[in-house]
């Protein structure tokens, strides 16, 4: 018998149904369940933390089981997201209308999702107390369209992080938070603490737009500005172009700044700072944990506060924020939850948690915040110092900052082109970019 | 009387081919150590992280060997994230996954190379076109779906879309396994009296195993690795696959955890190198008895 090479129709039916047999078994009642109860049947509330520090991690953990303990009839179910992840992950939840109740962000992050319609409109949800206890400074980083759509809580300035001996040794003036160095001392400063095969310091800029917009605030640069019709348009004055001056100069006039860290990240500068290549590093404020955690015993760091310019010592933030998902059928048990999570010893544990500074009045009362060690109270007292990033409410700023202003900037700071290419970039093809959101 | 010595000229080209084989059986070793070692690097360094305390993580001059190795790293990463249950959940998904996508990817392999139609042909083709879609096209249509079938934060609807992923590579992996068979292999099977059945299960399945083996192999380090489905399907804790749970050492601006990220990505490795280790031999043998057959 002969084996027919093109098999026959009850061939490919038999090999059909063999084929099918196994998906068909395995669908029928393997559906997980993706509804919104607990195994007692009663309602939970989703809360997606970003927390990923080890203590910051506990502390969400362990302020969810209070608050389970005290209100049990309005249970929450702590899920861990992660910040890189975070945006796609929301994004198709949203869409599959399957996101989490309490949404854990940063306010630079909630601008798409809250003109998209996917957050709730907290304003008439937010507790007295919350509302008072956090400055409206602040509160305009969750503001969108005069709706405040996440509850800022904490918050992170830049900061400079100098090798202490370095800085003693060489007889400068050491800042305080009452009284940083301007720009141009820094600059000084950073070509005083140069030589010898080092440094004065190293500018991590792997994403330098945030970086440079929001420490331009205090030379009175608002590199976004908006138009009497409402409209957001890009600017580069002679305010706006302070910092990113001092940082190209110091890297290619001066050489008081090392080079190779243009494309780092900041954790990737650690290991130069450690062994003594650069004096002072500026890092984000929650930094100090990873330098706590790995710089030899016998290292000695301090925290400084970031130069400051015309307008001050301001800088820009995008805190992280709390919000509440449109989709959520239990919209005050939500906030109660969110209040909770927020009264100020609690949020004293979240900060601590994750070496950031809260954004709550009372909070920042608290002693174990106004501690010198790891540089505590340097960070504590510039909170006042802190306003709503400049961009982070502006439709088409992802874009511009992808497509035109990382790039630019990059180019800029390593020396490939002028303040004037990089203005041209910035504001001409920016504007087109912006322009296609605000039609 | 003295003899002369014989000329020796006329062994050198032989000498030279031997030597010339042997220069060129080092370079090739040399080539194949260099390969090896650029392939190994990465793996190699993550041991070396794992068991390195913080200090020795922020030096300039990194060694390969920790000078004061700890366990440290682990015990932190067992202790902050649930790592047996997402590697029992990742293994789940991917060897449920793999195993489906075989027991359907066998058949349907098997039809499209043995008939040699214009259908087979297209299939064949729309096989190879479907690897081209991006994911992000694809995600938010497969998650309406899914949810529609109730399958969102299911386990069973991770793994049909593992299944429906890993399905049209393992079927023209497969494909041209069962075409690297002889059908007259088949031919002389039915010679012989043996039923169609026989014949597949006799003569056709054991030539396909260790292609079989392949294919599931893969299907399973596809779903095991995969990243981007798990993170957006499944929203309990208890269902989170291993690489959603790796993602929880990296903070914001690409700050990380990385000793115990480290030691957790470690074990993440394993279950796929065991796999490898255990099966490697049975495809080896497999091939082997196939080209006896043959």
């Amino acid at each position: 018998m002969r084996v027919p090479r093109d098999g026959g129709p009850r061939r490919r039916a038999l090999l059909a149904a063999a084929a099918a047999l196994p998906a068909a078994a395995l669908l029928p009642g393997c559906s997980g369940g993706g509804g919104r109860r607990g195994k007692d049947g009663r309602s939970v509330l989703r809360f997606q933390s970003l927390a990923w520090q080890k203590e910051s991690v506990d502390a969400n953990r362990q302020l969810v089981a209070e608050w389970n303990r005290l209100h049990p009839d309005i249970p929450v179910q702590y899920v861990q997201g992660a910040w890189p992840t975070v945006h796609d992950q929301l994004l198709t939840s949203f869409e599959g209308g399957e996101a989490p109740d309490i949404i854990h962000d940063a306010s630079d992050d909630l601008a798409d999702f809250a003109y998209g319609g996917y957050l709730a409109d907290l304003t008439g949800l937010l507790p007295r107390r919350l509302k008072d206890d956090i400055p409206a400074r602040s509160w305009e980083s969750g503001t969108f369209g005069g709706r405040v759509y996440g509850v800022p809580f904490l918050q992170e300035p830049r900061v400079l992080i100098a090798d202490g001996v370095k800085l003693r040794r060489s007889g400068v003036r050491v800042p305080t938070a009452g009284e940083p160095w301007t720009w141009e001392e820094f600059g000084a400063v950073a070509k005083e603490l140069s030589g010898g095969g080092g440094y004065g310091v190293a500018w991590p800029l792997k994403e330098p737009v945030s970086v440079t917009l929001n420490l331009a605030l205090s030379t009175g640069g608002r590199i976004f500005r908006r138009r009497p019709d409402g409209r957001a348009e890009v600017r580069f004055d002679a305010a706006g172009q302070v910092v990113p001056r001092t940082i190209h100069d110091q890297v290619n006039v001066v050489c008081s700044a090392a080079r190779t860290t243009l494309g780092m990240g900041g954790a990737d500068t650690l290991p130069g700072f450690f062994a003594g290549r650069y004096a002072i590093l500026p890092l984000g404020f929650s930094y100090r944990q990873q330098i706590a955690q790995q710089a030899p015993k016998d290292f000695e760091w301090t925290v400084l506060p970031a130069p400051r310019g015309a307008a001050g010592a301001v800088q820009g933030v995008s805190p992280q924020t709390l919000s509440i998902s449109a989709d959520c059928p239990r919209k005050e048990e939500a906030m109660a939850f969110v209040d909770f999570l927020l009264r100020p010893p609690n949020m004293v544990r979240l900060a601590l948690g994750d070496w950031m500074l809260p954004t709550g009045r009372e909070a920042l009362k608290a002693p174990e915040l106004r501690e010198d060690r790891y540089g505590w109270a340097t960070g504590t007292a510039l909170a006042d110092t802190l306003r709503a990033a400049p961009a982070q409410s502006v439709r088409g700023y992802p874009e511009w900052k992808d497509k035109i202003a990382t790039p630019g900037f990059q180019e800029y700071y390593s020396g490939a082109i002028g303040l004037d290419e990089l203005r041209r970039r910035l504001v001409h093809d920016g504007n087109l970019v912006l322009a296609r959101y605000q039609r | 009387m003295t003899q002369d010595v014989p000329p020796r000229e006329s062994s050198w080209p032989g000498r030279r081919r031997v030597t010339r084989r042997t220069a060129g059986r080092a370079g090739q070793y040399l080539a194949l150590l260099c390969y090896l070692v650029f392939l190994a690097f990465p793996f190699l360094w993550l041991v070396s992280t794992a068991f390195k305390p913080p200090r020795e993580l922020g030096t300039l001059h990194p060694t390969w060997i920790p000078r004061a190795p700890t366990l440290d790293n682990f015990r932190t990463a067992f202790d902050e994230q649930p790592l047996l249950r997402a590697a029992a959940n990742s293994l789940l998904a991917a060897a449920v996954s793999a195993l489906v996508a075989i027991v359907l990817a066998t058949p349907m392999a098997y039809v499209l190379a043995r008939l040699r139609t214009r259908f087979a042909r297209a299939a064949t083709g729309w096989v190879v076109v479907s690897q081209a879609f991006p994911l992000v096209l694809l995600i938010i249509p497969l998650f309406l779906v899914l949810k529609a079938l109730h399958l969102v934060d299911a386990r069973a609807g991770l793994v049909l879309v593992y299944v429906v992923w890993s399905l049209p590579f393992a079927l023209w992996m497969l494909t041209g396994y069962v075409r690297a068979v002889p059908p007259e292999l088949e031919e002389a099977a039915a010679v012989d009296g043996a039923g169609r059945l026989r014949t597949l299960v006799s003569v056709t399945g054991p030539l396909l195993a260790p292609g079989i083996v392949a294919t599931g192999l893969f299907a399973f380090i596809t779903a095991w690795n995969e990243f981007f489905f798990a993170l957006v399907l499944l929203k309990s804790p208890e269902k989170q696959t291993m690489p959603v749970v790796l993602t929880h050492f990296l903070g914001a601006e690409g700050v990380a955890d990385l000793g115990p990220l480290a030691a957790a990505a470690l074990l993440a490795t394993l279950p796929s190198l065991l796999l490898f280790a255990v099966i490697q031999r049975r495809i080896t043998g497999g091939m082997l008895a196939g080209a006896v057959k043959n």
